[in-house]
Order: C-alpha cells, then sequence, then structure tokens
C-alpha cells in the first residue's frame, strides 16, 4: 500500500481550553511521498517534535487534518484502532535507549512485534533478524539491555523500532550525543534501509551536513509554520536566508562561498557532500592547470 | 491525562494573597484544620463559609479551579458522608434496619461533615495555587526550626522536599515522553481489563525508575561540584518578610477561632 502521510491546515494547541494553553502549530501543510527521504529541519521550539507526534497519531491535529495512508486524523477521531498506524509509522525518538526495559534485549526488541499480535517464537526470530541490522551480533541477544554503553544502548532501542517492520521511519535526532564515528554508522545504516528496503525516512535534525547527504526533500518549520520547502540543492542554494532563520549551510556549502569570497572562484553547482566538493575542485584544477598551460 | 493534575500548581498571579507571607498562609492553612473541629452548628459553619469564600474571591483565582480541586476526592467525601449518615443515631428516626438507621441527627452530621471536607480541600486548594511550591518549602522550614534542637534533620527535610516538587514536572514529562515511545511500540494504556492495564504499566515504570536514579546521581555530583555541604549556615536567596497583612491574617484568625468557640453549642 502506498503510506503518503499528508498534512491538510493542520493546527495543534496544547492544554486547549486551560490557562496554560500554548499553541504549537499553525496551518501547515506538506506531503511526505511514500518512499522519500525527508528532512524536517528548524530551530528549537518550531514545532519538529509536535509534528512528530502526529505522523503516528499519537497526537490528533486540533485544527485540520492528517492523513496517513488510507486513514484520516482530525481532532474528532476515536482513540481505538490507531494500532494500524503505529505499525506501519515507526518512531525513534530522541534519546530512545529510555524505553527500554526488559531482562533481555531480545524480548525488548520483540516487544513491539509481539504487541502487534506476534508469536513468542516469531519474536525472537525477529529480534534475531533485527541485531545485525544495527550492527550488533547474536550474542547481544540473552544479555540486559542495561548492561550496554549508551551508543548500544541506542542501537538496540532502534531495533526494537525496526523490529516492527514499519513502512514509515520517523527518526527525531537520532545520533544526538553519539560520537562521530557512531554517527556516520548510523546514518549510514539508516540510509541504507532506505535504499535497500524501501523505507521512507523522516529525519528531524539539526545536522545540516546529514540533510544535505541524505535528504531529497527539505521541509523547514518556523514558529509552527513551514517556511519553505524543497530539495536540499535548492534550500542550501540561499544562505544569508537560512542564516536568518538561524540555521546552517552544511560545511561544503560554506567552503565554497568563503573560496568564491576570497579569492573569487566559482565552483558552479553548490557541492552537497565532500565528495561531491572534491571532484569540482579536482575539476577546477584539472581545467585551470590546461588554461595555465603548465600541465606535464 | 497529566493536564488534569490540580493538586499543588501554582497558578501565577499578583494578588493580596499570592502576596502574603508562605509561612502566614501555610500556618494559617494548618491552624484552620484544627480550627475547624470547633464547628458545630450551622452559625459556626456559616462563618467558615464566609472567611474561605472572602479569601478565595481574594485569590482572583477562578472558582472552578476550586471544585476542580474537589473533584478527585468525592468518593471518599461521599463514602465518608454515608457512614456518618447511617450510623449516627439521635434526633428523629426516619428509617431503621438492623444497624442502620437514617435520622435528623445522622443527616445534620453527614452535611456537617460534608462541609468540612470542602472547606479543608478549599483551605489547601487556595495554600497550593497561591504559594510557589519553593516558597512553600521555605516556610515548612522556617516553621519547623525549633525542632533542630531535638536533632530533627530539618534542613534535609526542608532540601528533599524541594527536590521532590522541583522534579514533579520533570517526571510528568519523562513519563509522557516515555509513554509515548511505548505507545509507539503498540502499548494501550488504559484500555482492556485491570489485568491488562497492569501490564501496561510496566514498560513505563521500569524506564521512570531507571531513569529517576540515573538522574539523582548526577543530581547529587552537581550539587556537591558546587559546594553543597548540609544546611548549616546556608544562606538564602529568597528572603522571607512578614509584612502588616500577615499579621492581620494571624488576628483575623484569632478573632474567628473566638467566634467559633463563642458560637458553637
Amino acid at each position: 500500500m502506498v503510506m503518503d502521510i499528508t498534512f491538510e491546515k493542520v493546527g495543534y494547541t496544547y492544554q486547549k481550553g486551560t490557562p496554560f494553553e500554548s499553541r504549537a502549530l499553525y496551518d501547515i501543510d506538506f506531503d511526505i511521498k511514500d518512499g522519500s527521504y525527508t528532512a524536517l529541519v528548524g530551530h528549537t521550539g518550531s514545532g519538529k517534535s509536535t509534528i512528530l507526534r502526529h505522523l503516528n497519531a499519537l497526537n490528533k491535529p486540533t485544527e485540520g487534518k492528517v492523513i496517513i495512508g488510507d486513514r484520516e486524523i482530525v481532532s474528532t477521531t476515536n482513540n481505538k484502532n490507531l494500532k494500524s498506524i503505529r505499525k506501519k509509522v515507526g518512531i525513534v525518538f530522541q534519546f530512545p535507549e529510555s524505553q527500554l526495559f526488559e531482562e533481555t534485549i531480545a524480548k525488548d526488541i520483540a516487544f513491539g512485534p509481539k504487541n502487534f499480535g506476534a508469536t513468542e517464537e516469531e519474536g525472537v526470530e525477529i529480534a534475531k533478524r533485527m541485531l545485525p541490522l544495527v550492527g550488533l551480533d547474536e550474542t547481544y541477544m540473552e544479555r540486559s539491555p542495561f548492561d550496554l554503553s549508551g551508543g548500544q544502548m541506542r542501537r538496540v532501542a532502534i531495533a526494537g523500532v525496526l523490529a516492527m517492520e514499519p513502512e514509515v521511519l520517523v527518526l527525531d535526532e537520532p545520533t544526538a550525543g553519539l560520537d562521530p564515528k557512531g554517527r556516520k554508522e548510523m546514518m549510514d545504516m539508516f540510509y541504507q534501509l532506505y535504499k535497500e528496503h524501501g523505507m521512507t525516512i523522516v529525519l528531524v535534525t539539526h545536522q545540516m551536513e546529514d540533510v544535505a547527504s541524505y535528504a531529497n526533500h527539505v521541509i523547514i518549520l518556523e514558529q509552527g509554520t513551514v517556511v519553505k520547502e524543497g530539495p536540499p540543492r535548492e534550500i542550501f542554494q540561499n544562505e544569508p536566508w537560512l542564516e536568518s532563520k538561524q540555521l546552517d549551510v552544511p560545511a561544503t556549502v560554506s567552503f565554497a562561498s568563503r573560496l568564491e569570497e576570497r579569492i573569487g572562484l566559482r565552483l558552479g553547482d553548490i557541492p552537497l557532500t565532500t565528495d561531491e566538493l572534491a571532484d569540482q575542485l579536482v575539476a577546477h584544477l584539472a581545467s585551470s592547470s590546461i588554461e595555465g598551460g603548465d600541465a606535464k | 491525562m497529566m493536564e488534569k493534575l490540580i493538586f499543588g500548581r501554582y497558578i501565577p498571579g499578583t494578588s493580596w494573597i499570592h502576596r502574603l507571607d508562605p509561612r502566614a498562609k501555610l500556618l494559617s492553612t494548618i491552624l484552620f484544620i484544627f480550627v475547624i473541629f470547633l464547628a458545630n452548628n450551622w452559625q459556626t459553619y456559616l462563618l467558615l463559609f464566609i472567611f474561605v469564600l472572602t479569601a478565595v474571591l481574594l485569590s482572583e483565582i477562578k472558582f472552578s479551579f476550586f471544585i476542580n480541586g474537589i473533584k478527585p476526592m468525592i468518593w471518599l467525601i461521599l463514602f465518608t458522608v454515608i457512614l456518618q449518615v447511617l450510623f449516627t443515631g439521635g434526633g428523629e428516626v426516619y428509617f431503621q434496619w438492623g444497624i442502620l438507621m437514617l435520622t435528623s441527627q445522622g443527616l445534620l452530621n453527614g452535611v456537617f461533615i460534608f462541609c468540612r471536607f470542602v472547606l479543608i480541600i478549599f483551605m489547601s486548594t487556595l495554600l497550593t495555587l497561591t504559594t510557589m511550591p519553593l516558597s512553600l518549602t521555605d516556610a515548612l522550614e522556617y516553621l519547623m526550626r525549633p525542632l533542630i534542637a531535638l536533632k530533627v534533620p530539618v534542613y534535609e527535610i526542608a532540601l528533599m522536599l524541594s527536590i521532590a516538587l522541583r522534579f514533579v514536572p520533570t517526571l510528568m514529562d519523562e513519563t509522557e515522553k516515555i509513554m509515548n515511545a511505548q505507545r509507539a511500540r503498540g502499548v494501550d494504556f488504559g484500555e482492556g481489563n485491570v489485568f491488562q492495564q497492569m501490564k501496561a504499566i510496566v514498560p513505563l515504570l521500569i524506564p521512570l525508575f531507571v531513569s529517576s536514579f540515573n538522574r539523582a546521581e548526577e543530581l547529587a555530583t552537581a550539587m556537591e561540584a558546587r559546594g553543597y555541604s548540609g544546611g548549616e549556615g546556608r544562606t538564602k536567596f529568597r528572603k522571607l518578610d512578614w509584612s502588616a497583612s500577615d499579621t492581620l491574617v494571624m488576628v483575623v484568625f484569632v478573632l474567628i477561632t473566638a467566634a467559633l468557640v463563642f458560637l458553637r453549642n
């Protein structure tokens, strides 16, 4: 089934009808297409986390509607029968290691599938399959999740979400607090899920390098509204505008623009990854050495 | 669901009641709970009602907040009232079945017990709605000071209280976060029979305990790193300030107590 997620004029107010009422979202409209890799970026407090909880109906919009696959969620939608949505849209929350609770890693990974009707044996089998996916091996099955390092706990928690075999995987700053190597490994793992398993990915992040390297669609939020939407190449074109929204451009893009500023060198299209930047530099050096005539 | 929790929630404001010294408010609330037992006829209850409603009005807080304070207690109140009504003898007997009876005295007692509950809840709700939890612990610490002579660890008790109060919202946030994470993994909270609901609590409670213990340890380290070494000789950032209105409150209280002694049967 096609799992598009569509927001139509979505508004959300916390604690509606009390003196503590606070509005988090205004008139949100966007599409997350099936099979896309969408990045959700915005300054702290821009409403990213609130949107995230709408993606699997943990929050229901107070105005407008959210369409998840073939289900329509409005403010009056009954809280029952939302489980089928939660199975299709898996969310890895910030610091997901805090959700671990079982005695063994295998049991914790199998917790989700069992809630959706898997048997004990199926659960064990799924856990066995999920561990290598997150870079751990079978020897971990019977260990306690509380004996692991922070990074390993995070991997187990992510395996626990992947175990539900969702069609859409939502990631809320999945690499926060990890070392650079762990970050790279984890982001590559998600990209593999996207490429090889055809999973739709929604990534909430502050790391513009990750947005540039992996996403094919970017949604920028500010104070509860969508202020810009498009492919990363288009988004990162306008550095001053991003700065005005307190957002960065990837290091490669800022490298290229500094290069132009300092020595007047224009490389062409903005480089989204270090590989792209390297290629452009090599191409430039090659062509300039031919022009200069001092090549061997 | 967490949003409905009203007990202990401070509502910021600048009313006369808000500005009273927390010691005056705490002291009068505690005294009130004793004094209310002096009331035993309609004149005395009327007097107390006027006193409490005046205080409520002065606080400039919507009346519905006080009604909400009663809601969680309503079953306890009704249970107590029904026991009073059914087991109190005296006066005219309307109905009798074994040891159960319905008498005029019993009904009157039921009404009085109900009033007593409502008044006490209003008064304590007023205290928590108009006083910051931290001021409240400051006041408690001050009032408990004489106990230091009896080797009661007053500073430590006050510190434990303020830490506990400080972390109520944090714990609630944490609860909500973990609940969301487990709901995303297919847990239904508050659905199914009692047994299923108890089982659903386990994946919530264990992570909460784990994170609370971790947090306690981190907090202790952070406090020691900033030089905390017990309450002895510690100065205060928020100074308590007893003013004329606080004295006035205490005087009114003495007058009311005298009036109650005079008016009661």
